[in-house]
């Protein structure tokens, strides 16, 4: 394992061995839903994959001990989640900050692999396919899970705001961006 | 205020530059007319046409890159592209070929011409042809010249010049480098693509992380020790006993500091590399030049950057522009 930028939080440990008590299986369906929801939602997820769009991609975070496979598809998208890094086309690893900070775009794909947060494997191409694709739709994982949670959500969203505030991990989109004169006096 | 021309490899990072205060923002087609033809970037027709709406909303303009080389028999390609840029209503195209700008000022005289980096016109005589002979109104100038070589341009030509300012360098002449086209087959200047991912092999090797291009090693990074891209002119080898980088070290551009003396160069714009890179990128840097000029054309000092993380090899240099050859 690399050496860590300084800004990027690594999972507790206490927490990640903790997450070898259960099994793992069980979180590919909750996952699957909502990838399903978010490709629904951003269609450019599978067309900016282009020829890659049936590629499978493990999306291993690397202070977890677990990790993901992702089978992208239009409708019928797949997440499993294995103990151990599965065959997959390609392999992305880094930290979990990392990984959510690139998909809400706190993070510069390339930056992290400069600094060695970010490891690539395997079909390059589709890795940087499938990073592009994610970098453009803009997703906001932390509304979609709280969308889900229905009339709960309102007691969801501030929880998800602390979460993200105490661990300085990005729960959700990084979006303060103004444009310049705007709201000022 | 001096223009800043910002990089958009998809629509979002088009919306992200023009929101942090970009003037400009360059992008491309989605195939081999634009030298950034990398997997999941860059824009459809509609994207294209949608970002325009949203720039000019903003006050920002758009600047389509058609700046690779025409295959023989398959200038259709181009010519559409061309076509279709000014149909989405981009503010100008930037173009390499001899043969699309002249393609460009005939059949699309209304369309504001840029040459790009690409065409490699370093010198007066040559931009004075471009802009005679083709109403080319704006010249990117090569990564090779001093500031003091751009200050003499700028008194001898009658157009625009555009340089850059921050990030990933070619350190060949650019448009003609063959390097990448040797390792892979595949052509940045035609295909759009240096380094094509396709061809490009991480593998971590015990201690060390090794890039392959084209099944030819030509990285290896230590443990913790900064990654750069995988081309082949940031290569590192063995030559007469030493190992190193032989082209160039991997190091980005920032002429952060050189604004005021570029000013003062008589340079229109200043343009940010990185079509390739994510919105965040975009996001951050575009802020941070925008600062900077902002304070410049104010009379003031230029604003500290942090932008090192951002570059490749972590590590900044200002390139030609205050460059002692080896």
């Amino acid at each position: 394992m690399f050496g860590h930028a300084p800004e990027i939080p690594v999972f507790p440990r206490p927490l990640a061995l903790g997450l070898r008590l259960g099994p793992a299986e069980p979180l590919g369906l909750p996952l699957t839903l909502i990838a399903r929801r978010l490709i629904a939602r951003h269609p450019s997820l599978i067309s900016r994959l282009g020829e890659h769009a049936a590629a499978r991609f493990a999306i291993d975070p690397t202070d977890l001990p677990l990790c993901l496979l992702l089978h992208p598809h239009p409708t019928r998208t797949r997440i499993t989640v294995h103990r151990t890094a599965p065959e997959a086309d390609a392999r992305i690893a880094g930290p979990l900050a990392a990984l959510l900070g690139l998909v809400h775009g706190v993070y510069d794909g390339d930056a992290l692999f400069f600094s060695r947060d970010l490891v690539i494997e395997g079909d390059t191409a589709a890795a940087l396919a499938l990073r592009n694709a994610i970098d453009d739709a803009e997703l906001d994982l932390g509304a979609e899970i709280a969308a889900l949670a229905g009339p709960f959500r309102p007691a969801l969203d501030p929880l998800i705001a602390l979460a993200q505030r105490t661990t300085g991990v990005a729960l959700t989109r990084a979006d303060d961006a103004r444009i310049p004169g705007e709201g000022l006096a | 205020m001096m223009e800043l021309v910002c990089p958009a490899g998809t629509p979002a990072a088009l919306r992200a530059a023009v929101e942090a205060g970009a003037h400009a923002v360059y992008c491309g087609f989605a195939d081999e007319t634009n030298a950034r033809n990398f997997p999941g970037l860059n824009f459809s027709r509609p994207e294209l046409a949608e970002g325009v709406a949203f720039a000019h909303r903003h006050g920002a303009k758009v600047l389509v890159a058609i700046n690779t080389f025409p295959q023989a028999g398959r200038q259709a390609l181009w010519h559409r592209a061309v076509a279709d840029a000014e149909a989405a209503g981009a503010d100008a195209v930037i173009l390499a070929d001899l043969g699309l700008v002249a393609h460009t000022a005939e059949q699309h005289p209304g369309l504001r011409r840029h040459l790009s980096v690409q065409a490699a016109a370093a010198n007066p005589d040559i931009i004075n042809f471009y802009a005679e002979a083709f109403g080319v109104k704006r010249v990117v100038l090569p990564r090779v010249l001093t500031v003091a070589e751009i200050t003499a341009i700028n008194r001898e030509i009658d157009a625009e010049t555009e340089v850059f300012v921050f990030g990933g360098l070619c350190v060949m002449a650019e448009g003609r480098c063959s390097l990448s086209s040797y390792a892979t087959g595949r052509s940045p200047n035609m295909n759009g693509v240096c380094s094509p991912p396709s061809h490009v092999v991480y593998a971590e090797e015990g201690d060390t992380l090794a890039a392959r291009l084209g099944g030819f090693t030509i990285q290896k990074s230590a443990r913790g020790a900064p990654a750069p891209y995988p081309t082949l002119c940031k290569g590192c080898f063995v030559s007469e006993g030493t190992t190193g980088y032989v082209f160039e070290d991997p190091a980005s551009l920032d002429a952060s500091d050189l604004i005021p003396a570029l000013a003062r160069a008589g340079v229109t714009a200043l343009k940010i590399e990185g079509r390739q890179r994510s919105r965040a990128y975009v996001k951050e840097v575009v802020r941070s030049f925008r600062a900077a000029v902002e304070a410049v054309a104010a009379g003031r000092p230029v604003p500290a950057g942090q932008l090192a993380r951002l570059s490749e090899g972590q590590a900044a240099t200002t390139g030609a522009y205050a460059k002692t050859w080896r």
